[in-house]
């Protein structure tokens, strides 16, 4: 299988503080990439460069083969191909649920109107909210908005999703039915790279977990169960302890 | 209070409410110009431009109206820029009502998160795109309120015309005391014009600031 993203040798600095280096990750085609580590150790960064929200001071990152530059024109032919989750929802306010969902594929990708309709309610009725339709954001709840943003980003039809803390800002309750959602996609073949906080979730969707912390890669495993009961880094150990309690 | 008097001067009064409504919004529509071209410069930072548009909004906030239509009434023509009186008003009411229009609408774009931008640029949009699908309508729904505040404010600030011979309502209240002395009938007549020219503004303005801000505040 061939390497749908392709991070090589990422540096990026925030006024000369260096928040990510030397990474270097691949995700294949239909593989699920799940990447945990304490606040701040820069993967929401790493996240946001993928799409190239973020500008990177050396290294290249590759999605589809396609050099993904944040000052170059092509970024939005890029940014097409890779759907983004955030942790805010970040769903439109001003527009209803339908219209969120359909001023892409409109509007960027040129679709027609009823088209993009017509999938939007199919997408909608998978994850249960076809009667939210012509509700407007502020009128649902934390998970409802955040399953729309993922309908919204799936619409897109892009070849990889980025899922950034999609649940931490959601009610315990309401968790489950964002998580479920995404298991869903996961099984049904979706690219995902998930940024996550949630342990359980982690070593139920990933088919690969990396450990982030202090801006690099620490420890990297496609063996899930074992990276989760034991570690071989000692600082993905202290990590992982956190989470614990006896 | 003479109801033969009120007869007698409502064409008077008739005339000069059009006048007033049709500089005064024509004005208007110019400070919204203004405002919206001045609020993009400021919230994209365009250098220079920036610093120029900072300028004059200082200037023009910051002097009365009455002193700039003197300004471009009797003083441009000194230097060889004759304007008519009517050109005179609507140019000063659009410039005064620019500098309050531009920082109305910039705080309505600063105001809608960054993040929303990033959202929406994360779909493949386009910065353009970003700004009138997704910057703007927020923008406006926020600023509304303080658009139709400006202009009811500008509006009323019509009444400083007079002092270039525009024959506004103002104008002529003044102008019909000063020959005939019926001083009540005519301040009457005055109050009774401008509620005339604002009442439905301000009803208006309401009904629009509902429905703008209905998706995203609710009722």
């Amino acid at each position: 299988m061939s390497d749908l993203v392709r991070v090589k040798h990422l540096h990026k600095e925030f006024d000369n503080n260096v928040v990510l280096k030397d990474i270097n990750l691949s995700v294949k085609k239909g593989e699920v990439v799940v990447i945990i580590g304490p606040s701040g150790c820069g993967k929401s960064t790493f996240l946001r460069c993928l799409n190239g929200l973020e500008s990177i001071e050396s290294g290249a990152v590759v999605i589809d083969g396609l050099p993904v530059n944040p000052d170059k024109n092509d970024i939005y032919k890029i940014r097409q191909k890779i759907g983004m989750v955030f942790q805010s929802y970040e769903l439109f306010p001003h527009k209803t649920v339908l219209e969120n969902i359909i001023l892409s594929p409109v509007k960027v990708q040129k679709r027609y109107k009823d088209d993009a309709i017509r999938e939007a309610l199919v997408l909608l009725d998978k994850v249960g909210l076809v009667e939210k339709k012509d509700y407007y954001p502020r009128q649902l709840s934390g998970g409802q908005k955040q399953r729309v943003a993922i309908v919204r980003a799936l619409i897109m039809h892009p070849e990889v999703l980025l899922f950034d803390e999609v649940t931490a800002a959601l009610d315990p309750e309401m968790v489950h039915e964002v998580l479920q959602t995404m298991l869903d996609l996961a099984r049904s073949g979706s690219t995902m790279v998930i940024v996550t906080h949630e342990m359980a979730f982690a070593r139920a969707v990933a088919d690969r977990i990396v450990f982030f912390d202090q801006g690099e890669i620490v420890e990297e495993s496609e063996d899930v169960k074992s990276f989760f009961n034991a570690p071989t880094t000692e600082r993905a150990r202290k990590f992982l302890k956190t989470f614990a309690y006896e | 209070m003479d109801v033969e008097v009120l007869k007698t001067y409502l064409p008077l009064y008739n005339e000069a409410i059009l006048l007033t409504i049709r500089i005064g919004w024509l004005g208007i529509l110019a400070a919204f110009a203004i405002g919206l071209l001045g609020a993009v410069i400021q919230y994209f930072r365009i250098p220079i431009l920036k610093r120029i548009t900072a300028v004059y909004i200082e200037v023009f906030r910051n002097t009365p109206l009455l002193v700039q239509l003197f300004f471009i009434y009797f003083a441009l023509p000194k230097i060889g820029l004759r304007i008519s009186a009517e050109a005179c008003g609507i140019l000063g009411l659009g410039l005064i009502g620019g500098a309050y229009m531009i920082e109305t609408v910039r705080s309505g774009l600063e105001s809608v998160d960054r993040i929303q931008s990033e959202s929406a640029l994360s779909l493949g949009m386009t910065r353009g795109q970003v700004f009138f699908y997704i910057i703007l309508p927020q923008a406006f729904s926020i600023s509304i309120p303080g658009v139709v505040a400006n202009v009811i404010f500008l509006l009323k600030e019509t009444s400083v015309f007079s002092t270039i011979s525009l024959m506004d309502l103002m104008f002529t209240a003044k102008d019909l005391i000063g020959m005939y002395a019926k001083t009540i009938e005519c301040l009457f007549l005055l109050v009774v014009y401008y509620l005339i020219m604002l009442l439905p503004v301000s009803i208006v303005g309401t009904i629009v600031e509902r429905r703008a801000r209905y998706a995203q505040f609710g009722d």
